[in-house]
């Protein structure tokens, strides 16, 4: 097999490698790639800088993939040198490596304009991951950023750093943001945007010098005047990496040059992505890269044929609420072109065609970007635009309000980032037998670039394929219109606390009895119990913590950890039965006491009397955990089950959940505490623990899932800690563990707590610590009423006479 | 719709309006009967605490907009017209209260045959919706909230 080596494991290079793998002959292929992480989604690094998505979620082929396609990968590795006589490369740790075919996939550096003392503590650029985890590390809560740049990445970088809570200023050289891609008007619509949004921008500044003593105090501008600064990101642009090229004895002018085939001036050497120009350009966006890959595959591999004659540049901004779309002409010079325009400055929406010759030449949207598809489309194809001048900027509506997916053409591009057009996919349907999103995303990569696609590509899926079944996107309810995972990042990165304030700009503005305990228990997750509690947004039972009973009185159930309880405790809650005529005492199925038939104004005195902690069974949270005797007594016993369940009740106790979690721990696998059907159970076997999630044995009846096999109880406790947390964080609020495991699968559920990364696996355990402390006892609120007539029933102002 | 015959009235100092908090409501014992009081963030509502399914506790529900919804089955019932709103609870009713807040107090109009109603314990569920009924606006003093 002859040898494949590729440098730089980035977007364009492992696009390229993908598709040479469909091609034969097989190569033996390494990567190099300086950067210590498997292939991510560099798009998506503005998501992660805004807390939106993890650098976890943005991972595109994991070190599975390379495995499977027996690509050795050398991470950390840096090339040097190339020596194209003798056919090999040079890493940094001393390695040589022969090659037969060599491809350059080295993307572009960020560019430092000249400014005086760049090299400060606190000056960052924001190309890569690690760069964004430097920036996330340093960025706080009221520190003033300033981003040098006011171009896509610059602004998103604005954007990240404002989530993140810094008083964010952008600097830029031009008078219009975002030049490249916007006319002066609609750079006025957008600087207006931003502002609104609380983010200040200076136009027309160029930065001279950073001052400071070692560490960043403030920039300074040309002809004087500066602002002071914490921090200071560069965006100023990208400069194609092509040192390499240089190295190799290629032809470089901006970048590596390539012919139509992606052919360089050496016939073993090939280059691809943001390090190589093509008649004339460097690209900077992904979906040329990928163009690119395509037709650098059928060539390397000997099926020379396909050729790349260059791409219609698109962009849009990925912020949240500002949306900007511009792809081919944007000037106002060209010779005959016409330009249309439509302007609503109260709306904020601005959009503008350029035509020449009756075609689109270029389109500006600001303010409302949904009918991005169509004119790209027009561009591409050069459609005849002249039947059409009516409905140039306002389309017919067509029936139903979303994109007609059945009027698109073939040729129509759904995903922007990748380049996938709907021919692309429905032929990945018909041919390759996809029918679900996940398949769709592996076969084409549709909508695994910024995601703004994945509905456009479940309609196309839904018209194509009859037995597709949408991938449902659970709201809560008709009162915000918004998915709930989708919700939960949005509250995170919008930084929202109280649930009027959601309701308000996410919803109706009124809620309902469904909608307002879900985003309660959201708010409460998210911030770990820092939020703004609204009792009112919250059932009855949350409000007086006892839960109401079909006359309206309430039932109260003390904690009983472990189902161990005392003499003393046991006569006190007998004291109490006889003094509040407590109409029934029942032994529960949870190893607990209930005292049923309790009216609201006895409760906190209730509560005092038995001087016990509340056992939550009237709320979405933290049940109990049914033991058995274990090792303490019990002949067969072979783990201290009591012991263990007791330490996790105390563990995760007084806290919310999405719904009612019930746990059991028993001591052998005779299992007397029926820990198999409990939402997290644990079971002592001879020296080890059996961790299981996703029981029940309610309406539903299912047995647990073994999440993970442990030695000792501390392990076993702490595997308990990430499914809970993981669970509190990721399922739908009223979803029970044993719909959430089934939905998510015990393989992922695993793979994202016991066997998460380190990082990801504290995450969740710091998480869980912070709610945890911020909890309490809810019955201590029998000294301290959340409000003065929160138990009591009013009495009249005035005596009534009757 | 009955007529009710042309009584005495009396306004009747209830609560006060910071016993209620935003978007909850509490129950006040008038005599034998219980009357919700609810506080809207801009007006109180009052209405029967009774739900006209099984006699839930209305004062206990979650507010939506300018309704209530049963704590027992969630019963959707209007705070204005006392009548049930989803589907499960249409065509139901029950009876509500005008109201009216000054310098902070919170007044209730009792009739005089509702007072009456009291003494037999008022056992049967009302069934009827008072067409004067509704409420009014606290124009004049607007609660604390
Ligand atoms: C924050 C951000 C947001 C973006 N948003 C968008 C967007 O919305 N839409 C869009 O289309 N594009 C966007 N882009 C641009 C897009 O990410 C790039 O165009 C694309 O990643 C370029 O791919 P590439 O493979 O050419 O380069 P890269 O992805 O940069 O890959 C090159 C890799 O090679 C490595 N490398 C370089 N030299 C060597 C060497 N000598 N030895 C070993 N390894 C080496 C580098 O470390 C790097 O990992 C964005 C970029 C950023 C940074
Ligand atoms: C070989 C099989 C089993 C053996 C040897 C066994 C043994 C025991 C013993 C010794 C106890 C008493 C523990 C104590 O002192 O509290 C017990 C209790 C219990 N067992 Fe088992 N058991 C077996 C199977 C089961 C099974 C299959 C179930 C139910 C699924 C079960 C349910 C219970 C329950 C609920 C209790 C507690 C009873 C109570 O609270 O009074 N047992 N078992
Ligand atoms: S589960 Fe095992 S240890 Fe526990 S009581 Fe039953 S037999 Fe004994
Ligand atoms: S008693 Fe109100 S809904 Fe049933």
């Amino acid at each position: 097999m002859k040898k494949l080596v590729v440098v730089g494991n980035g977007m364009a290079g492992i696009a390229c490698v993908e598709q040479i793998l469909r091609h034969s002959p097989k190569f033996e292929i390494t990567i190099f790639g300086d950067e210590t992480h498997v292939n991510y989604n560099r798009i998506l690094l503005s998501s992660v800088l805004a807390g939106e998505k993890a650098s976890d979620d943005i991972v595109l082929n994991g070190l599975d993939w390379y495995q499977q396609n027996g690509i050795d990968l050398r991470l950390g590795v840096r090339i040097t040198g190339v020596d194209s006589q003798a056919k090999t490369v040079t890493g940094d740790d001393g390695s040589v490596t022969p090659f037969d075919k060599l491809l350059l996939a080295t993307g572009s550096n960020p560019l430092i304009p000249s400014i005086e003392e760049v090299k400060k503590e606190g000056v960052f650029v924001f190309r890569n991951l690690d760069d964004t985890r430097a920036l996330l590390e340093r960025c706080r809560p009221g520190i003033k950023a300033v981003v040098i740049g006011g171009g896509l990445l610059g602004l998103e970088a604005a954007r990240g750093l404002q989530v993140q809570g810094c008083e964010v200023t952008v600097v830029h050289l031009m008078e219009t943001l975002m030049e490249r891609q916007l006319d002066p008007t609609g750079g006025g619509y957008l600087a207006a945007k931003m502002n609104q949004m609380g983010i200040t921008v200076l136009l027309g500044l160029s930065t001279t010098a950073i001052l400071g003593n070692g560490k960043v105090e403030g920039v300074q501008f040309k002809g004087g005047g500066g602002i002071p600064a914490d921090l200071v990101v560069i965006a100023a642009g990208i400069r194609p990496n092509v040192g390499l090229g240089h190295e190799a004895g290629l032809e470089v002018k901006r970048g590596i040059v390539v012919n139509d085939y992606m052919e360089t001036s050496h016939p073993d050497i090939f280059a691809v992505g943001e390090c190589v120009q093509h008649n004339g350009v460097c690209y900077g966006l992904v979906a040329p890269l990928i163009e690119q890959g395509k037709v650098l595959a059928a060539t390397i591999t000997g099926n020379k044929g396909p050729k790349y004659q260059g791409s219609v540049q698109a962009a849009k901004l990925k912020i949240m609420g500002v949306d900007v779309f511009s792809a081919g002409e944007i000037g106002d010079k060209l010779d005959g072109s016409e330009v249309i325009r439509y302007e609503d400055p109260a709306l904020g929406i601005y959009r503008k065609l350029t035509l020449k010759g009756g075609k689109l030449a270029g389109v500006i949207l600001v303010g409302d970007t949904a009918d991005s598809h169509r004119y790209m489309d027009w561009l591409r194809t050069g459609k005849d635009l002249v039947p059409l001048r009516r409905q140039l900027l306002f389309p017919t509506p067509t029936e139903d309000a979303g994109i007609d997916v059945a009027q698109m053409a073939d040729s129509e591009t759904v995903c922007g980032c990748m380049g996938v057009t709907k021919g692309t996919i429905i032929q990945a349907i018909h041919e390759s037998g996809v029918n679900t999103l996940a398949q769709l995303k592996e076969c084409t990569r549709a909508s695994t670039g910024c995601g703004s696609c994945t509905g456009l590509c479940q309609s196309l899926l839904k018209a194509v394929v009859p037995e597709f079944e949408e991938e449902v996107k659970r709201t809560i309810c008709k009162c915000i219109p918004v998915a709930e995972d989708q919700l939960r990042e949005i509250l995170r990165s919008q930084q929202l606390k109280s649930v009027q304030e959601v309701l308000e700009i996410y919803g109706n503005g009124i809620g309902c009895e469904i909608c307002k305990p879900a985003l309660s228990y959201m708010l409460d997750m998210l911030w770990c119990g820092d939020h703004d509690e609204d009792r009112s947004a919250r059932f009855i039972n949350d409000r007086v913590h006892a839960n109401i009973q079909k006359d309206g009185t309430f039932s109260v159930v003390p904690r009983i950890r472990g189902g161990v309880t005392s003499p003393d405790e046991l006569r006190r809650i007998a004291d109490v039965a006889d003094k509040y005529r407590v109409p029934m005492v029942k032994i529960t199925g949870s190893q607990r006491i209930d005292l049923l038939g309790v009216k609201k104004s006895d409760l906190p005195k209730i509560w005092a009397d038995l001087g016990m902690p509340s056992g939550q069974a009237y709320t979405k949270g933290v049940r109990m955990v049914k033991t058995c005797v274990g090792t303490e007594f019990c002949r067969f016993g072979v783990q201290d089950s009591t012991s263990a369940g007791i330490e996790m009740e105390r563990r995760f106790e007084n806290l919310f959940t999405p719904h009612k979690v019930k746990m059991g721990a028993v001591g052998c696998p005779r299992n007397c505490a029926e820990a198999t059907v409990k939402d997290i159970g644990l079971i002592g076997q001879e020296g080890s623990w059996q961790v299981v999630v996703g029981g029940a044995a309610g309406k539903k009846v299912r047995k647990a899932d073994l999440l993970i096999t442990v030695e000792t109880t501390e392990e076993a406790l702490a595997a308990a800690a990430l499914f809970f947390q993981y669970y509190r964080e990721s399922a739908n609020y009223l979803e029970r563990t044993y719909d959430f495991v089934e939905r998510i699968g015990i393989e992922k559920v695993r793979k994202e707590t016991v066997y998460a990364q380190d990082a990801a696996k504290q995450g969740l355990l710091e998480r869980l610590r912070k709610s945890k402390e911020r909890s309490s006892d809810a019955w201590l609120e029998r000294d301290s009423p959340r409000h003065p007539t929160q138990f009591v029933q009013i009495k009249p102002l005035e005596e009534i006479f009757v | 719709m009955k007529e009710t015959k042309a009584e005495s009235k009396r306004w009747t100092r209830i609560a006060l309006c910071d016993d209620i908090p935003p978007r909850e409501g509490r129950a006040v014992k008038v005599g034998n009967r219980e009357i919700a009081i609810v506080n809207l963030g801009d007006r109180f509502l009052a209405i029967d605490n009774r739900c006209p399914h099984k006699g839930g506790p209305l004062a206990d529900g979650i507010v939506s907009g300018t309704t209530v919804v049963c704590p027992l089955h969630a019963w959707k019932i209007s705070l204005e017209t006392g009548e049930g709103v989803n589907s499960a609870s249409a065509s139901s009713c029950i009876e509500t209260l005008r109201t009216r807040v000054e310098h902070g107090v919170i007044f209730l109009e009792l009739a005089d045959n509702y007072r009456k109603g009291q003494e037999d314990g008022m056992q049967e569920l009302p069934v009827l919706c008072v067409e004067t009924g509704g409420t009014a606006t606290a124009a004049e003093s607007r609660p604390a909230t």
